[in-house]
């Protein structure tokens, strides 16, 4: 394989053995205002307000594959967008790790880059694969004016498409070729870091397998940190080797893949788990069914923000709102609860549900 | 006596026909029938024609896609030949379909609790009163909160789950006997895709009603469906018990399907993806539409079409190697 990126210095961090983090972003808020229309500014009536995000930390460390999962409104999109620099926090910061001192524009948009999840419209339809690739590798400098043709053939060997790639349009391609083409995209700027936003939620699959094989071999062989935001936690679990949940804009769980699933320490992440339709099991898992959808971020409940759809609140959670705190090594839950639920026992790998289901029928 | 079964799809094929241009075809040839209180799946990925073969059941073709040949049959009456007033008998109170998309298929003008009632008045003869009153039953039994309230709301004004409540409140109002469902959940975040699909296990369950359900995805089949035919490029290309098939496929594509889903029961489990892409409709291949993806095709393949035929008790499979490379593999 050839290696397409070279990664600039980040400095080592010896910190105990997790390997240093890229990115950091601490306390991070988002605020929208809502209506400002008219009457509201004439009348100088309390203007309601949208927290996308309230308070957010989160480390992404080098190398790793971060899964942020979490329902619509949960605020993931928005602070993958917050991480890229398309939109800008209301409160908190984002510390660019390794970024040298003083850079500009171009190179923090450098260092972060994104895929989107809908390939069909976050590819410019009127221009082709290599003038697009060829534009970004000149804009940044990535190598110099005689080597870009070869460069973009090797970005695109990279994704796993053919020279003949260069002269087309994206219309030409399918769904699950387009998204190679995204990250081609993404990866011509040599990134430290990639943000995904539901890639492969669009896409067959059929196709989806070699998309995640794809962001897999990334991180393997080009040591890219990759922060995979998805709603499909099948997905998120063979892909990803840590997981942090999400809910109303508040990280409401967060630990390694195989931790989260085998002991998870939130209600919330227990229901997310339980509602996996799930290809061999039996049927569902309804230990920790919630009831009714995720409130608006318009209106977030008083106390603990889960607590109305919670199966195991008491009065407590009506009133305290709970911080993420540390409750193992590496795993941490915003549940006042965390330490008393019970012993989740849907344990998924360590069931063998096909010979039950045999004997059953 | 044998009865014909409530639902019966014999030889459906269906096509676009344009002046001048060859016909392309897009459903060919597929036959399954649904007995009463049944739940069948169809599974597949975009293109195959899951989702047409639906809208041909419901009459409900876009503009431009004929039935080429082959029938549609509810109790033994053929659905394609019976007059509109006839059919429209039929629709709501026999046959209902949900969509999957709640917004586009509401009426956005019409406040959600007479559009419920508007199916009830037509068809029982309910009157206006008795029919709200139904409706706002039929609310509270999916589950909506404060039913009475929110039967007044437009569906602007209602979430995505509940906008999707509503919808399967409009179509179980008539207790049918069949249910469409065309990917109801798709849109939908996933513990209220869990709450919706126990929804409809539930209230099915109640009425007997039986459901042909189209999903791409293979959990959702899963946990809703007992039967499952599998299709590809406008094919049927296995037929059986969804638990069978699952765990012991008789198709290449079959297989290749499930070996490429993440299954979160197996979290260690390599995916292998499906080399190659779907056929074009308008160039399809002369034999097995699978053959030029497959890994075990042999000489054949490329020439002669397969056709479903048992393979093992209550089930079908549309391969001509189905006994060499799964019998040889598990023996």
């Amino acid at each position: 394989m050839t290696d397409v990126t070279t990664q600039p210095a980040v400095p080592a961090q010896p910190e105990g053995n997790a390997p240093p983090s890229v990115l950091r972003v601490a306390n991070i808020s988002k605020e929208y205002l809502l209506g400002q229309g008219l009457f509201g500014r004439f009348g100088g009536a309390k203007k309601a307000s949208l927290k996308a995000l309230d308070g957010v930390d989160l480390e992404l460390r080098r190398g790793e594959v971060l899964a942020l999962v979490g329902e619509s409104g949960s605020g993931k999109s928005t602070l993958a967008k917050i991480l890229v620099g398309a939109v800008k926090p209301t409160g908190g910061d984002v510390h660019e790790l390794g970024l040298a001192e003083g850079a500009g524009r171009l190179e923090r948009s450098r260092r972060v880059q994104m895929v989107f999840q809908d390939p069909y419209s976050s590819l410019n339809p009127r221009i082709s694969v290599g003038s697009m690739l060829a534009g970004l590798l000149r804009l940044h400098r990535v190598v110099p004016p005689g080597e870009v043709r070869a460069e973009s053939i090797r970005l695109l060997n990279r994704v796993g498409l053919q020279e003949d790639a260069l002269p087309a349009y994206p219309s030409q391609f399918s769904g699950g070729q387009r998204q190679r083409l995204a990250i081609a995209r993404a990866l011509a700027v040599r990134p430290d870091v990639l943000v995904a936003d539901e890639p492969v939620s669009a896409l067959d699959v059929s196709v989806q397998a070699t998309i995640l094989e794809l962001f897999r071999s990334l991180q393997d062989e080009l040591g890219l940190s990759i922060l995979f935001i998805a709603h499909n936690l099948a997905v998120v679990q063979h892909l990803s080797q840590r997981v942090a949940v999400m809910y109303l804009g508040r990280l409401v769980e967060i630990a390694d893949t195989a931790e989260i699933f085998s002991n998870p320490r939130h209600p919330y992440t227990r229901a997310l788990i339980d509602s996996i339709p799930r290809m061999s099991a039996d049927s569902f898992t309804d230990q920790f069914e919630v009831e009714g959808e995720p409130p608006s971020p318009i209106n977030v409940p008083s106390g603990c923000r889960f607590h109305p759809r919670c199966p195991v609140a008491v009065d407590r959670c009506r009133t305290e709102d709970p911080s993420l705190s540390p409750i193992g090594p590496g795993h941490a839950s915003a549940c006042l609860l965390a330490a008393e639920l019970p012993v989740y026992q849907g344990v998924p790998a360590l069931k063998t549900a096909l010979p039950a289901l045999k004997e059953e029928q | 006596m044998t009865e014909a079964p409530l639902l019966s799809v014999r030889n459906l094929s269906l096509g676009v026909q344009r002046k001048g241009r060859p016909t392309t075809l897009i459903v060919d040839d597929i036959s399954f029938d649904v007995a009463e209180g049944e739940r069948f799946g169809i599974v597949g990925e975009s293109g195959s024609g899951k989702s047409l073969t639906l809208r041909a059941i419901a009459n409900l073709l876009p503009a431009g896609v004929k039935v080429l040949s082959g029938s549609v049959q509810y109790r033994g009456q053929g659905l394609q030949g019976m007059p509109a007033k006839s059919r429209r008998r039929l629709a709501g109170r026999e046959i209902a379909m949900i969509f999957q998309e709640p917004m586009s298929a509401l009426n956005p003008v019409m406040r959600v609790g007479e559009q419920i009632a508007e199916s009830p008045r037509r068809h029982l003869g309910l009157s206006k009163a008795a029919a709200m009153d139904l409706a706002i039953d039929m609310m509270r039994k999916t589950g909506i909160p404060d039913p009475a309230r929110r039967a007044q709301a437009y569906p602007h004004e209602l979430s995505g789950g509940l906008r999707q409540r509503i919808m399967i409140a409009m179509a179980l109002s008539c207790s049918p006997k069949l249910l469409l469902c065309d990917e109801p959940t798709t849109a939908l975040d996933v513990t209220v895709q869990h709450q919706v699909l126990r929804l409809l296990e539930q209230l099915c369950e109640d009425t007997k009603t039986a459901l042909v359900f189209v999903t791409h995805d293979l959990g959702v089949v899963n946990q809703t469906c007992r039967e499952l035919g599998v299709m590809y490029a406008g094919e049927i290309v296995e037929r059986g018990r969804v638990k069978d098939v699952f765990a012991d496929p008789r198709h290449p594509y079959t297989k290749g399907l499930l070996d490429s889903a993440p299954d979160f029961d197996q979290p260690d489990r390599e995916l292998v993806a499906i080399p190659g892409f779907p056929p074009n409709l308008a160039d399809r291949p002369d034999g097995c539409p699978f053959q030029p993806r497959c890994a075990f095709a042999v000489e054949h393949c490329a020439t002669a079409r397969p056709r479903l035929a048992d393979v093992l008790p209550g089930r079908e499979a549309a391969c001509f190697e189905t006994a060499r490379i799964f019998e040889g593999a598990t023996a």
